[in-house]
C-alpha cells in the first residue's frame, strides 16, 4: 500500500494546491453553520492524519494508539487553563514535550527490544488504554466525570485564548493543516525523510546503508507525537469537555488512521483527501439515518468498517494515487 | 597492508556449526573471492563481517579496529558496504532515491547527495533509468542498483554477495568490467562471494574456499582450482 | 485484609485465567499457522457471548450446554472469514491483513450494537451465586464450571493436533508453508480450517465467560487486547504459553482488582506486558529467535 515517490513538483500541483487553499479560505462565507462544523471536523481529521502519516506513511511504523498524544495534550492544556488560567498556546507549548516524551518512551520500549510490526501496533494500543484507565481514575483531572472548560460568551474572537465562534476555530484548524502539510513536505524532502523512507521500505537494507534505524524511528515517533499534540489542544478548546473514554478510546485511535488509509498512506495529500471523503460520507449517512427517523448508534462505525474493507480490497494504495494520475499531478505532490 | 582480518571466526545455529574457525586477511586494494558449495557458510561469514549477526567466537578487525559485534549501520559507517544475495533495493523508491539514501551517509545536504548519486548512476549505466521505480527494474539492473547504493556510502571495502548470480554471460562481463574499473580507478577493496567461476577467475587476486564452514584452501585462483581437495569437494561436484 | 480473602480471589483469578487462556489459545493457533494477527479476536468472542446470552434469556439454555454448538457456529464463521476474505490477502503485507481484520472487528462490534443496543446483559443461572467450600477456600461454582469446560476444550484441541491426520497436516503447514504445498496439502483449506479452529476456541471461551462477566457489544476491543497481552506474555506461537499467560493475567487482574480498584485491573495486565517486553521479549515460554 506504499506509494512510490515521484520527483518533480509540476506547476499543475502548485496551481491545484493554490486553488484548493483559496477555496478553503473562502468557504466560511458560503456555507451554513452545520457545513462549517463538518469542515472543521474534516480538517481536524486531516491534521491528525498527516501527523500519523509521518510515522506510518513515512517511517513505516504502524501506530494504533495515537489517541494517547491527543488525550495527553488535551488534558495538559485544559488542566493548565482551568486550574491556573494559562492560555492555550502556552498550554500547547507545554503539551508538545509531554506528547513527545510519551512517544519517545513507547518508541524506546519497542525499538530497543525489537517489538516490530503489528506487535508494535499492539503496544501502542496498550499504552493508550493504559492512559485511558489511568485518567479515568485520576481525580486531579476529574477522573471519569470529565473535565469541563468554562464557556463564556465573548464579544469578539480571541485567537490567543482560543475563545470564539466556529469560524475562528475553522481558520485555526485550517492554518494548522496547512502548516502540517508544509512541514510534511519539507520533512519528506530532507535527509530525515529519506532515511524514514529507507526504513519503511526495508529496515535491514537501510541499516546496511549506514542508517541508524533506531535513531530515525525515534525521530519519527517523537515528531509525530509532537505534531499530533496540537490536535489535542484544539479538541479541548473546541469541544470544551474532556472524558477519558472519549479522547483515549481505541475507537478514537482507529478513526485517526482511516483518513490516511483511505486517502493514501505515505502520500502528502492522501490524509487530507481521505479525511474529507470519510467525514463527508459519514455525515451524509448520519443525515440520511436521522432524516428517516431511525436511531442506529453504531451505523457510522459500521460504515467506517465497510469503507476500510472496500479500500483495502480495491484500492490498496488509497484513493489519492489513482486520482492524482488522472489529474496529471504527482501522486506525492512534492 | 591488511584492510580486513578474520581470526578464528565461528558461528553456530542451534548446535550446527555454520562457520568454523575461519581466518583470512584481505589486503588493501585486493579483490578477494570466497567460493564454496551451497550451505558452506559463505553468507553467514558475510553477515558477520557486515554486522548483520555477531560471531560466537573469533575476531574481525577492519582497518585496525575490532568490528565484530557492531551493528550493521555502525559497520557501514566505518567503511564496509554490502549487497544482498537476494537483491534488496528499496522497492517503491526511484533508482535515484535509492542511491541518494546511500550517499546521505557522508553528505548532509540532500542536493549534494543527489549529485553524488548521479555520478554513481552514470558509472553503473543507470543514469537514464534514474526516475524509474526500483521494483520495476530487471534483475541485472537491480543488481547494479544495489552496487551503486553500496558504493554511495563511500566504502573502503565492498562486500558483494553473489552479485553475478542469475545474470547472462554478457551481463556478467559488464559487471566484471565495472568492478574491475572501480578497483583500478579508486583502489576499492572488494570481497565477493561468487558461484560464477568465470567471474572469479577474471576478477579475484586471491580465493578462499569454504566447505561445511571450514576454510579448506586459500591462494591465487589458478592454484586453488588445481588443489585436489577443492576439486573433489566443490569444483568436481559442480562440474557438468 | 486476611490472607484467605487473597487466596480466594487468587483462585478465582486462576479459574478466569484458564478461560482467558483458551481465548488466547485461539489467537495463538491462528497466528502460528496462518501467520495472520487476528485483530477481530475479541469481537468474534462477543458474537459467542451474545449467542449464549440470547439463548439463555430466550430459551433458558445453560451456557455449559451451548459450549459445543456455540464453538461450532464460530468455527463456521472463522472458516468462512478466512476462505472468503483473508485468503485473498495472504500475500499482502502484514499490516494490510491487520487492517483488514480491524475492519472486520469494527463491523462486528457495531453491528452487534445496532442489533442488541448498548445495555449490559448477563446470564443468571441457578448456580450463579453458589459456591464450593474447600477447607478455607470458597470457590465460585460459575468460575469452576467455566474453567473446567475451558480445560476440557483445550485438552480436546491438543489431542486434535497431536492425534488426527488433519491436525498433523496443520502442524506441517505451520512449520513449512512451501513444503506443505509441495507435498500436496491444500494450504488454503487448511488455513480456513485453522482459522475456524481458532474461532471455535474463542467461541467456547466467550460462551463460558458469560457465566462470569456481563456482555455488551463493545467489550470486543478490550478482549482483543487482553488476548494479545496474554499471547505476547506467554510467548508467541507457544500453545502452553498461551495457557500460562492466561492464568498469569487472570491472577494479576484479580489481585490488582482486590488490592486497588477493579477499574484499574487491566492497567496491571498492561504493566505485565511491558515488563515481559523489557525483560523477556520472546515471552515466558517462547523460543528466542536466532
Amino acid at each position: 500500500m506504499m506509494v512510490p515517490r515521484v520527483a518533480g513538483a509540476g506547476r499543475r500541483s502548485v496551481l491545484l494546491l493554490g486553488a484548493l487553499l483559496a477555496a478553503f479560505v473562502a468557504a466560511p462565507f458560503f456555507v451554513n453553520d452545520y457545513l462549517l462544523t463538518v469542515l472543521i471536523l474534516s480538517l481536524y481529521f486531516a491534521y491528525i492524519g498527516q501527523a500519523w502519516n509521518i510515522m506510518m506513511g513515512f517511517a513505516g511504523q504502524l501506530s494504533l494508539g495515537h489517541a494517547i498524544y491527543i488525550g495527553l495534550a488535551a488534558y495538559v492544556a485544559a488542566t493548565l487553563f482551568t486550574r491556573l488560567g494559562i492560555d492555550p498556546w502556552i498550554g500547547f507549548a507545554a503539551a508538545i514535550p509531554v506528547a513527545a516524551a510519551c512517544g519517545a518512551v513507547i518508541g524506546f520500549l519497542a525499538f530497543r527490544f525489537g517489538v516490530a510490526g503489528v506487535y508494535f501496533a499492539i503496544l501502542t494500543i496498550a499504552f493508550a488504554e493504559f492512559a485511558r484507565i489511568g485518567f479515568d481514575n485520576w481525580n486531579l483531572v476529574n477522573a471519569s466525570s470529565g473535565l469541563f472548560l468554562p464557556v463564556t460568551q465573548y464579544a469578539h474572537n480571541d485567537v490567543w485564548r482560543l475563545r470564539g465562534d466556529p469560524t475562528m476555530f475553522y481558520y485555526v484548524i485550517l492554518a494548522a493543516t496547512a502548516v502540517a502539510f508544509v512541514l510534511c513536505h519539507l520533512l519528506l524532502r530532507s535527509r530525515i525523510g529519506y532515511c524514514w523512507l529507507a526504513i519503511r521500505e526495508d529496515e535491514e537494507a537501510a541499516r546496511a546503508a549506514g542508517i541508524d534505524t533506531f535513531r530515525y524511528k525515534m525521530y519519527a515517533v517523537t515528531i509525530s507525537a509532537a505534531v499530533t499534540s496540537f490536535a489535542g489542544v484544539f479538541y479541548a478548546f473546541f469541544y470544551n469537555n474532556l472524558f477519558p473514554e472519549q479522547v483515549f478510546g481505541i475507537s478514537r485511535s482507529i478513526e485517526i488512521i482511516l483518513g490516511p488509509i483511505i486517502g493514501g498512506v505515505g502520500t502528502l495529500f492522501g490524509p487530507i483527501l481521505g479525511a474529507f471523503v470519510l467525514t463527508g460520507l459519514a455525515e451524509t449517512l448520519n443525515f440520511v439515518i436521522s432524516a428517516s427517523g431511525l436511531d442506529l448508534p453504531g451505523a457510522t462505525q459500521v460504515f467506517y468498517g465497510v469503507c476500510l474493507l472496500v479500500v483495502m480490497a480495491a484500492l490498496p494504495d488509497g484513493v489519492w494515487p489513482p486520482l492524482a494520475r488522472r489529474l496529471g499531478v504527482s501522486g506525492d505532490v512534492k | 597492508m591488511t584492510l580486513l582480518k578474520l581470526d578464528s571466526v565461528s558461528k553456530r545455529f542451534r548446535g550446527l556449526v555454520a562457520v568454523d574457525q575461519v581466518s583470512f586477511a584481505v589486503p588493501q586494494g585486493a579483490i578477494f573471492a570466497v567460493i564454496g558449495p551451497n550451505g558452506a557458510g559463505k553468507t553467514t561469514l558475510f553477515n558477520m563481517i557486515a554486522g548483520a549477526m555477531a560471531p560466537d567466537a573469533g575476531a574481525i578487525v577492519f582497518a585496525g579496529e575490532a568490528i565484530h559485534g557492531l551493528a550493521a549501520d555502525a559497520v557501514c559507517r566505518r567503511g564496509i558496504a554490502r549487497t544482498f544475495q537476494l537483491v534488496r533495493p528499496f522497492p517503491a523508491l526511484t533508482v535515484e532515491d535509492n542511491v541518494l539514501i546511500g550517499a546521505l551517509l557522508h553528505r548532509h545536504e540532500v542536493g549534494a547527495a543527489r549529485v553524488h548519486a548521479h555520478a554513481l548512476l552514470a558509472r553503473l549505466d543507470l543514469l537514464d533509468k534514474r526516475q524509474r521505480i526500483a521494483a520495476t527494474l530487471t534483475l541485472p539492473d537491480r543488481k547494479r542498483l544495489e552496487v551503486a547504493r553500496a558504493l554511495a556510502t563511500e566504502p573502503r571495502l565492498l562486500l558483494l554477495d553473489e552479485v553475478m548470480a542469475g545474470l547472462r554471460p554478457t551481463e556478467t562481463d559488464r559487471m566484471v568490467a565495472i568492478l574491475r574499473a572501480l578497483n583500478r580507478d579508486s583502489g576499492l577493496t572488494i570481497l565477493l562471494i561468487e558461484h560464477v567461476m568465470r567471474a572469479v577467475m577474471a576478477l579475484a587476486s586471491r580465493v578462499l574456499v569454504l566447505d561445511h564452514g571450514v576454510a579448506i584452501a586459500q591462494g591465487p585462483p589458478e592454484e586453488v582450482v588445481r588443489d585436489p581437495t577443492v576439486v573433489q569437494s566443490y569444483l568436481g561436484a559442480e562440474a557438468d | 485484609m486476611p490472607l484467605d480473602v487473597y487466596l480466594n480471589v487468587a483462585v478465582g483469578g486462576v479459574l478466569t485465567g484458564l478461560v482467558y487462556g483458551l481465548m488466547a489459545l485461539g489467537l495463538s493457533v491462528i497466528f502460528g499457522v496462518v501467520r495472520v494477527v487476528n485483530f477481530a479476536h475479541g469481537e468474534m468472542m462477543t458474537i459467542a457471548m451474545f449467542i449464549a446470552v440470547v439463548a439463555f434469556s430466550a430459551f433458558h439454555i445453560d451456557p455449559l450446554i451451548l459450549l459445543v454448538p456455540s464453538a461450532a457456529v464460530l468455527f463456521v464463521f472463522g472458516y468462512s472469514l478466512q476462505a472468503a476474505l483473508i485468503n485473498p490477502f495472504i500475500t499482502r503485507p502484514e499490516h494490510a491483513q491487520f487492517l483488514l481484520l480491524l475492519a472486520v472487528a469494527i463491523i462486528i462490534s457495531n453491528a452487534l450494537l445496532i442489533v442488541f443496543g448498548p445495555d449490559a446483559r448477563s446470564v443468571q443461572t441457578a448456580y450463579a451465586l453458589a459456591s464450593f467450600q474447600l477447607g478455607p477456600l470458597i470457590i465460585d461454582a460459575s468460575k469452576l464450571y467455566a474453567a473446567a469446560a475451558a480445560v476440557v476444550f483445550t485438552a480436546a484441541l491438543f489431542a486434535f493436533f497431536r492425534f488426527t491426520l488433519v491436525g498433523t497436516a496443520i502442524r506441517a503447514c505451520a512449520d513449512n508453508y512451501t513444503g506443505a504445498q509441495v507435498v500436496g496439502l491444500d494450504v488454503k483449506r487448511l488455513y480456513a480450517l485453522t482459522f475456524g479452529l481458532g474461532a471455535a476456541c474463542v467461541g467456547a471461551a466467550g460462551t463460558m465467560l458469560t457465566l462470569v462477566v456481563d456482555t455488551t457489544p463493545l467489550v470486543g476491543p478490550s478482549y482483543t487486547l487482553l488476548a494479545f497481552v496474554i499471547v505476547i506474555t506467554g510467548g508467541l506461537g507457544s500453545l502452553p504459553g498461551a495457557l500460562l499467560g492466561g492464568v498469569l493475567i487472570g491472577l494479576t487482574e484479580a489481585l490488582a482488582g482486590l488490592t486497588f480498584t477493579p477499574s484499574l485491573k487491566s492497567m496491571f495486565a498492561f504493566a505485565v506486558l511491558v515488563l515481559v517486553l523489557l525483560f523477556r521479549p520472546q515471552g515466558l515460554l517462547g523460543r528466542r529467535s536466532a
